[in-house]
């Protein structure tokens, strides 16, 4: 990859353009939105714009869109995005819309200092431009204020406030203050005029200033943000997850199962190296009479592997069921054959459900009809043995995610036994913490011996890892 | 010839003037799409629901520039000796048995099997040439002189070892044949790469495509192209039958009806001699909308109101 990113990065140099800051600096808002952007695209993007010119927005977008965007849901964080960054100079109507109007701001400020106030300096200039509310002036000595107390690196929506007094004091908002007050003091009918149409002028000031800082934050925190926040919810306990993050969850969740389906989802071979398989060998070279001048090699073909699951969907473990749930189902191409089953004080099969419904009120479906009563895990294994024995073999994985409290009745660990042997693994899943495996009425400890895995498992993070060795331990 | 593409594919409003004259009704984003592949050189991966002319787009270029379309689809298993070339084995066995007297005076003369080996080196290699090589569509899409159209038609089907094959020729216009060396383009093809999202491509292969990606038309242009290419339909026709379809695409159905499907009810309906939408014709064609029984079960409750609706729209009340 690095060479033709060099190789694409070489051939424009000679033709001249840099990426221009405004450019790049939307890119750094959509990265940071969730669009992927490599560097090389973003090379494209600016020999895309060098071909297409910034006249016309329409056609901008279309381009930038299609070069850098690469899947419809980042099509669509890009639009947002797109018609985000160009709005920021709403209040500045006389200026040229679209990336231009950026730089020549700052080249202004920059080459004539005409409209850079200064710490104190401003002062006067402010309260002028209050008074005559002079937009496109304050719009601009906005911007320069911001970009000298570096408005991008603002990260979280606390710091709203503090950076709209920053940005006002530096626009010179303090001697405006102080002349308000000094006017005040002297108490003329004209100094009060004064005072009221500069107060009011400062009011409608914060406000801008605000919104701007505001759009700001939505545009080059939101990446940061959300990366936080996923990190911390993928390593959150799931038992005790709250509900405003349930949908978040859910996303994060398909997206790691949709990254595993891809890695595992192919029919994969292995070579057994150096043994010629003769009878393919021949009948792929029948055309020139069996002179091998193609050889076969032997390979393995590596099953997917054939998962039947378990869940516990009795009210302590049912927030974790409904995401391994969840999980199993969006890998879905990684596995040959799923079969699901819920239980709690007895044992369903689920797959119907799962598979004819979108998952999400599927699990909703399942967890009112059989979910929050009180767990008995001998009667539903026993179910379980009567009915669905027979699909058991000696290809199948089977995933039991449950607590193993079965509330002081049988635990059955002699259907637990069978079902190991008979099975090519069994796996448990356990929520709870393993200090309290066998305390009060836990029968961990009984069904332990027959497990192939037992693990705990309460985290996003613990599920990936679970399932990933599900998937490699199929080799 | 160059030149002439350049001068076809010299703004994008010719574009689309262009791809309308051939029969293809773009959007703007569609046109910008192939302006843009021209002048970048880089293909185009384009995505979207079945029958909204993907494969379309590729012909409709290929018969505007006037170009050749080669067309790969692809498979799961494709390799390739079926993508870019293949030895021609029986001529290569049958050379060898013709000139096997030939070899035999040559070897005759000399005594030992290290001499014997000398001398075959020295020929080189006469059999892995280009007067061997069967050129598969990959390979004639780079060997065209004046240049192509290759279509890579449902990426998503083959393999992901194949798509990593691919991006040689997708990012440099090139292919390495082991035996004879490095295949560049003598003209860059517009390449056009189509998926219907079976499964995800991968990064690197989406990074060296533009991404476009086309979705259901709104009605403006549906009305367009169901005037392109069902020349022969009543106006007032056409404006209820792309109201109603519009609105078919609102229900949650497992497979929502495409431009193509639209089509085909257009010239179903012509041929029926209608020139208004009646509830039982509509539910009489349905199955050339719909394609579940499902669907086409949930559609009939609400055909009478939509039927009406769609003449509503279409400026008649009953």
């Amino acid at each position: 990859m690095s060479t033709s990113a060099i190789h694409t990065g070489v051939a424009p140099a000679h033709t001249g353009p840099t990426i221009s800051e405004p450019l790049r600096r939307f890119l750094t808002v959509a990265r940071g939105a969730g669009v992927r952007i490599s560097s090389a695209e973003s090379i494209d993007a600016m020999r895309a714009v060098d071909v297409i010119g910034f006249d016309d927005r329409t056609t901008l977008k279309d381009t930038l869109s299609l070069v850098v965007a690469k899947s419809v849901e980042e099509k669509q964080i890009f639009d947002d995005c797109f018609d985000l960054y160009f709005q920021r100079n709403d209040f500045a109507k006389s200026n040229e819309p679209g990336f231009r109007s950026q730089p020549q701001d700052h080249e202004d400020g920059e080459a004539g200092g005409e409209g850079m106030p200064g710490m104190g300096g401003g002062g006067p200039k402010l309260a002028a431009m209050l008074l005559a509310d002079d937009r496109v002036a304050m719009a601009q000595a906005m911007e320069q204020a911001a970009e000298a107390i570096g408005l991008t690196k603002i990260s979280f929506f606390t710091q709203t406030n503090l950076y709209t007094r920053r940005i006002m004091e530096k626009m010179g908002i303090r001697p405006v203050e102080r002349e308000i007050e000094a006017l005040r003091k002297e108490d003329s009918d004209a100094a009060n005029d004064r005072a009221d149409r500069l107060e009011g002028g400062r009011e409608r000031l914060r406000d801008q200033v605000r919104d701007f800082v505001e759009r700001h934050l939505a545009m080059f925190a939101k990446g940061e943000n959300e990366k936080f926040r996923e990190e911390f919810l993928k390593s959150a306990k799931l038992t005790n997850m709250e509900r405003r993050d349930q949908d978040r969850m859910r996303v994060i969740v398909r997206a790691i199962a949709k990254k595993l389906a891809e890695k595992y989802g192919r029919n994969r071979k292995k070579k057994n190296r150096g043994q010629l398989d003769t009878r393919k060998t021949i009948r792929r070279n029948m055309a020139w009479e069996a002179i091998p001048f193609i050889t076969v090699w032997k390979q393995k073909k590596i099953d997917k592997p054939k998962v039947m699951v378990l869940c516990d969907v009795s009210g302590s473990v049912a927030a974790m069921a409904q995401f391994l749930l969840l999980f199993l189902y969006t890998l879905n191409e990684a596995l040959s054959n799923i079969r699901s089953f819920a239980f709690a004080g007895n044992l369903i099969e689920v797959s119907d459900i799962l598979e004819k419904q979108d998952i999400d009120q599927a699990i909703l479906k399942i967890m009112s009809t059989v979910g929050f009563g009180s767990s008995n895990y001998g009667n539903s294994f026993l179910d379980f043995e009567e009915g669905y024995f027979a699909a058991v073999d000696s290809k199948t994985t089977v995933i039991i995610l449950g607590d193993g409290r079965g509330n002081h009745t049988d635990p059955r660990t002699d259907i637990i036994q069978r079902l190991s042997e008979r099975a090519k693994r069994l796996i448990w899943l356990n929520p709870e913490y393993r200090s309290s495996w066998g305390t009060g009425d836990s029968d961990m400890p009984r069904y332990a011996p027959y497990c192939h895995v037992l693990t705990v498992c309460n985290t996003i993070r613990h599920l990936e890892h679970i399932v990933t060795d599900m998937l490699k331990g199929s080799r | 010839m160059t030149g002439n593409v350049d001068q076809l594919l010299g703004s994008i409003d010719a574009v689309e003037n262009g791809l309308g004259s051939v029969g293809y009704i773009a959007n703007r984003q569609i046109c910008t799409a192939v302006y843009l592949s021209h002048h970048l050189h880089k293909p185009i991966l384009v995505e979207g629901p079945a029958g909204v002319g993907k494969t379309e787009l590729a012909k409709s270029v290929a018969s505007y520039l006037d170009m050749p379309l080669i067309r790969m689809q692809c498979y799961e298993g494709l390799d390739e000796s079926k993508a870019l070339y293949e030895w021609k084995y029986g001529k290569q066995l049958l050379y060898t048995q013709i000139l096997k007297d030939k070899l035999g005076q040559l070897f005759g003369l000399t005594e030992t099997i290290e001499q014997a080996l000398e001398k075959l080196h020295g020929f080189s290699d006469v059999f892995f040439s280009h007067h061997f090589l069967e050129p598969r569509p990959l390979l004639r899409a780079l060997q065209q002189e004046n240049g192509a159209v290759l279509l890579i038609d449902e990426i998503d089907k083959s393999d992901q070892e194949f798509e990593a094959f691919l991006l040689e020729i997708l990012s440099d216009y090139q292919v390495t044949i082991p035996e004879i060396g490095v295949v560049e383009a003598v003209t860059p093809p517009i390449v056009f790469l189509t998926s219907n999202s079976m499964r995800d491509l991968g990064d690197a292969l989406k990074r060296r495509c533009l991404h476009l990606h086309i979705g259901f038309p709104d009605a403006k242009l549906e009305a367009r192209i169901i005037d392109t290419r069902v020349p022969g339909i009543d106006e007032r026709l056409r404006k209820q039958l792309v109201s109603f379809v519009q609105q078919l695409r609102t229900l949650e159905l497992k497979k929502l009806p495409s431009v193509s499907e639209t089509i085909d009810w257009a010239r179903v309906l012509v041929l029926l001699h209608a020139n208004m939408l009646q509830a039982d014709m509509v539910r009489d064609t349905l199955n050339v909308l719909l394609k579940f029984e499902s669907d086409i079960e949930a559609a009939g409750k609400q055909i009478d109101s939509m039927t009406h609706k769609a003449r509503k729209e279409a400026g008649f009340v009953d």
